[in-house]
């Protein structure tokens, strides 16, 4: 079955068939990664490069080795915040790029729907690695690999999202993805962290943690950004974790057997403690791991996935 | 010189006039209004199927001359005027350098005389330099051609100064206009917020920053005794504030734009930059009470915020690209189909485009009584057409309305007794 997009903008676009589509051919990606060699010819000859206005060490590096163990040459752009910061367009520093004929572009910004916006302007495939506070696709769908592998499936499952729901892609993307796959999303965070209409996409709305982990299957932490605090969003890093910090006290209204989860990199002692994400329950590091088998789905499958069968 | 209108529907809604009359235009000003008028004039129009109304007036648009004339000057912008039916504009002070000094009144005055197809009428800043804390010379503004005074594209933050604003311009019969919002609640928001910013992660405006800031203002206004004009309302509940203060006497009056009583936030979805404009695009509901504010009289005018912006400063990721659109082609379809579709009476109509704003700005123009300024504009509210963006007289092409089908169009547009611009096709 060939794979219906161009490019993975957003979960937003994409079918149920479609997510399961990409976990399957990630699933059949991962053993790769455990072997002494781990390389395949998959892509050989294809270019990948990694566009990345915002700094990020994890999601780059994720999509750098899944383009490499696919035999893909894959070049790294670090760019400042904005493009416009350095007196070239962001359309043009793209079609620069493009010049030098790659075939995919997998690109992060600052901006919501930078992606969309070069998508529109270019011929090769964009992959969306994380778009201002929009989507982040390749991570909803990392996490719902994560889970899928250690629950067996996700329908009916109760998923508690907890944190800054206002600013996360990451909680965008997941609450898309997981309503598709018929999880239920519980969503729980301070009133100023909340946006408006957001229980319209499908998900509970909670201002209390311990109503949102309550038997939930899965406690999603999201990362606090430290600089939001004293900023009228929040009053403190300590009140936050009060209020909002998923500890051993309150994780134990989730399910005896409920995964933590986080997109990291982790504020431990704000949103998790650390007897938390160290504990028995947490999958935060299979997270990483499952991130490079799904990328290298998403890479194989834009770049037409019929590469695969040639070789 | 002399130009006979004939056999068109002539609506004035300054002297109550809706009727098949004939108007007859003499050295430049209105030397006759009647039935089957037989006079032999140096030019006849027939008007025929047409509606024949006063020049419409737009009082608020953006000719960014002097200093940004790479985006629009005052002969593009004028030019851009007459295509869509008006006669006359008033233009807003913040140019570069800003209009807060007689010679910058002056020279948009002069040049307007030199290159201008329509009459141009400055509005000159509240503060120097549109910062908000030292009054301009609003006398010797006053004096020296500006109609109105305003620090749009900023509000007054600081509501002393608002005052004294409204205190002092007062006796010199001059408005004070509005650019109202709270800017600590505008924050970074780029786009109304709701569920659609939610779902495109883009921070939002809440409508409760224009409201507030409206609020402030009226009552303001109610303190001063002074006249207060709010520019491009946006929300249900400043329209309802207005609506108010206007039966309790208070002396406020208020224009909307096209963009505003025709395109919802939903205009946003795949991050158009055309759609990003301040006040943003707001909900359904605020669209209705817009459209509910003109049909009942609590919005005094429409008016287009015509504002002109480079294709570079358009073609940008969303949160960067500068707000605004430009309107003065585009006003006059958008408005009838208000008439259309039922929702604005088209005498009413009329009066928003022309009694209305001259009333606010106090100007002589914007009736057809004899002896006023031969300014008229022949409407075809019929024909069909389809918008393309390169195509329209404006220096620049940002529009969102680009592919859309319009109907209706000026066809003639005469300023001073003069045909300043017709429509191809037309005679």
């Amino acid at each position: 079955m060939s794979f219906g997009h161009k490019h993975i903008l957003g979960i937003e676009h994409l079918s149920r068939e479609d997510i399961f589509q990409i976990l399957d051919t990630a699933a059949g990606f991962k053993e790769i990664n455990t072997r002494a060699i781990k390389k395949v010819p998959t892509l050989r000859g294809r270019t990948i490069i990694n566009l990345f206005f915002e700094a990020s060490t994890r999601t780059r590096t994720s999509f750098e080795i899944a383009g490499k163990r696919l035999s893909a040459d894959t070049v790294n752009i670090s760019a400042s915040s904005s493009s416009v910061v350095k007196g070239e367009t962001l359309e043009d520093t793209a079609r620069n790029i493009e010049a030098m004929h790659p075939d995919i572009i997998v690109m992060r910004h600052g901006a919501s729907g930078a992606p969309h916006y070069l998508a529109e302007r270019l011929n090769c495939a964009i992959v969306n690695a994380g778009d201002g506070a929009h989507e982040h696709p390749s991570q909803a769908l990392l996490d719902l690999f994560t889970i899928r592998e250690k629950k067996g499936s996700l329908e009916g499952l109760k998923v508690a999202i907890v944190g800054d729901i206002a600013h996360s892609r990451v909680a965008r993307s997941n609450l898309y993805a997981l309503t598709r796959v018929g999880a239920e999303v519980r969503l729980a965070g301070p009133g100023t962290m909340v946006p408006p209409g957001i229980e319209k996409l499908g998900a509970e709305v909670h201002h209390d943690i311990n109503d949102a982990i309550r038997d939930a299957d899965v406690v999603m932490m999201l990362r606090i950004q430290l600089e939001r605090q004293g900023k009228t969003l929040l009053p403190s890093l300590r009140e936050f974790s009060r209020f909002y910090g998923l500890n051993q006290d309150n994780l134990k209204l989730a399910r005896p057997d409920a995964l933590v989860m986080h997109p990291g990199p982790m504020n431990r002692g704000v949103e998790i403690a650390s007897s938390v994400a160290d504990g028995p329950q947490n999958v935060i590091l299979d997270q990483v791991e499952n991130g490079v088998a799904v990328r290298m789905a998403l890479l194989y499958l834009v770049a037409g996935g019929e590469a695969a069968e040639e070789s | 010189m002399s130009i006979l209108i004939k056999n068109g529907r002539l609506i004035d809604p300054a002297n109550n006039i809706d009727d098949h009359l004939d108007l007859l235009l003499k050295d430049g000003l209105v030397a006759a209004v009647g039935k089957n008028l037989s006079v032999d004039a140096d030019e006849t129009i027939d008007a025929d199927g047409k509606l024949v109304t006063p020049g419409l007036i737009d009082l608020h648009v953006h000719l960014r001359d002097p200093g940004q004339e790479y985006k629009e000057d005052i002969a593009s912008g004028t030019a851009a005027a007459v295509a869509g039916g008006f006669t006359s504009v008033a233009c807003m002070p913040n140019t570069q350098p800003v209009n807060d000094n007689l010679a910058v009144t002056k020279y948009i005055l002069s040049r307007s005389e030199e290159v201008g197809r329509c009459r141009v009428f400055p509005v000159a800043s509240i503060t120097r330099g549109l910062k908000g804390e030292n009054l301009t010379e609003m006398g010797e503004l006053k004096q020296g051609g500006a109609v109105a005074f305003s620090d749009d594209g900023r509000p007054v933050e600081n509501g002393e100064v608002m005052r004294r604003a409204l205190e002092y311009a007062r006796p010199f019969g001059a408005p004070i206009i509005s650019h109202a919002e709270d800017l600590s609640l505008v924050g970074k928001g780029v786009m109304n917020d709701g569920f659609v910013a939610t779902e495109l992660g883009l921070k939002g405006i809440p409508w409760v920053a224009e409201d507030a800031m409206v609020a402030r203002d009226v009552m303001l206004a109610e303190y001063t005794g002074g006249h207060m004009h709010i520019a491009h309302i946006s929300t249900r509940g400043a329209v309802e504030i207005v609506r108010r203060a206007k039966e309790r006497g208070v002396r406020v009056t208020c224009e909307a734009t096209p963009h505003h009583f025709t395109l919802t936030e939903e205009a946003v979805r795949g991050y158009d930059t055309n759609a990003k404009m301040n006040p943003p695009l707001r909900t359904e509901a605020d669209l209705e009470a817009v459209r509910r504010g003109l049909a009942d009289g609590t919005i005094d005018a429409i008016a287009t915020d015509h504002a002109p912006h480079h294709r570079d400063e358009k073609n940008v990721e969303f949160n960067i690209a500068m707000n605004g659109i430009v309107g003065l082609e585009t006003a006059l379809p958008l408005a009838l189909a208000l008439v259309r579709d039922g929702l604005v009476e088209l005498n009413r109509m009329v009066a928003l485009l022309t009694s209305g704003p001259a009333a606010v700005l106090g100007l002589e123009v914007g009736s057809l009584a004899a002896g006023r300024p031969a300014d008229v504009t022949l409407i075809d509210p019929d024909c069909e057409w389809t918008l393309a963006a390169d195509q329209l007289v404006s220096k620049s092409k940002n529009t969102p309305f680009g592919g859309w089908t319009l109907q209706g169009a000026a066809i003639t547009t005469v300023v001073g007794g003069k045909i300043a611009w017709q429509r191809a096709g037309q005679q």
